[in-house]
């Protein structure tokens, strides 16, 4: 089972990075984009112990506690069927 | 009395630190490894600079699962002076120990270099020794120093009293272009609401002998030694 978590900042948090890539980008001449937000996306594979349940409830713990720092950043969690 | 310095793969202050502590303040101190599991014996912790786990994830996000920590949780709440510098202290921010968080630098850039951050508040175990308005001159050296926290937080912080050292030119005037990193408020460091624990991004260490340049970190120590002093004539 595999599992994707994207991890990005929070809205009103500055993102110097993201800002850099866009400013980079608009110089060798991409046009029409008005902001860039950089951020993190991980894999998590399961084995075969736990069901959907149990490992959306892990996830949930992990990408919390762990995969993010909720005062700066939010997460996004996608769970395959198979 | 005895001052502990914490070891993370990665801590590459740990040395400095120990050394003004057992040279320049002639206290006795320890190192303590991050897979200790207590830290009794010691009367107070310091968390010191580096890059604790190669930064990887966040910085200081793995370091706060060291087994240590459980240990310097319970020391903190028991009251026990913690001091996170640098590295230390985007650890105790992770940890939840402080309030909230350092970002990639408002420039990007890493910075390396001597800044003048202002003493705001003296009334507490690291700060007794400095007198109020203070300006000192002390080393950063981050690429994550760009402190944040939310609108309700930075409130509590200014009312409580808890934003000890600000960034400010040399006469001690708090302005965006004496902000070398782009922190809230120009915040350089804050410590918790029972005035324990500390952590700031500039390095007293390493400004703690005229030879490095400037002494200005020392009283740090020295107001620490003062507080330990004070605890164990009380117990």
């Amino acid at each position: 089972m595999l599992a994707k978590v994207f991890v990005t900042l929070r809205e009103g948090v500055l993102d110097p990075q993201g800002k850099a890539i866009h400013h980079a980008t608009t110089t060798i001449g991409y046009q029409g984009i008005t902001e860039i937000r950089q951020g993190k996306y991980f894999e998590i594979t399961f084995d075969d112990s736990l069901d959907k349940a149990q490992a959306q409830e892990q996830l949930e713990k992990l990408a919390h506690d762990v995969l993010s720092n909720p005062v700066i950043e939010d997460y996004e969690i996608q769970l395959s069927a198979d | 009395m005895k001052f502990g310095v914490v070891v993370f793969p990665g801590s590459n202050c740990d040395h400095d630190t120990y050394h003004v502590i057992s040279k320049v303040i002639g206290q006795p101190v320890d190192f303590i490894w991050h897979k200790q599991e207590s830290i009794e014996g010691f009367d107070a912790v310091i968390l010191p600079g580096g890059f604790s786990y190669g930064d990887y994830l966040r910085s200081g996000a793995i370091a706060r699962f060291s087994p240590v920590m459980q240990a310097i949780k319970r020391f903190a709440s028991d009251g026990g002076l913690v001091l996170g510098i640098c590295n230390g202290f985007q650890i105790l921010c992770e940890s939840g120990l402080l309030p909230g968080a350092l970002l990639r630098n408002r420039d990007q850039k890493f910075i390396c270099e001597h800044v003048n951050v202002r003493v705001e508040h003296t009334e507490t175990p690291f700060t007794s020794a400095y007198s109020a308005d203070q300006v000192l001159r002390v080393p950063i050296a981050h690429g994550d120093g760009n402190y944040f926290c939310d609108d309700a937080t930075l409130r509590e912080l200014e009312s409580n009293q808890q934003i000890l050292f600000r960034y400010s030119d040399a006469k001690g005037e708090i302005s965006e272009s004496a902000n070398p990193n782009g922190s809230l408020n120009n915040i350089a460091g804050v410590c918790n609401r029972e005035r324990n624990v500390l952590g700031l991004m500039p390095h007293p260490e390493r400004a703690a002998e005229d030879v490095l340049g400037s002494h200005d970190g020392l009283a740090m120590f020295h107001s620490m030694t003062v507080a330990l002093r004070e605890k164990l004539k009380s117990k």
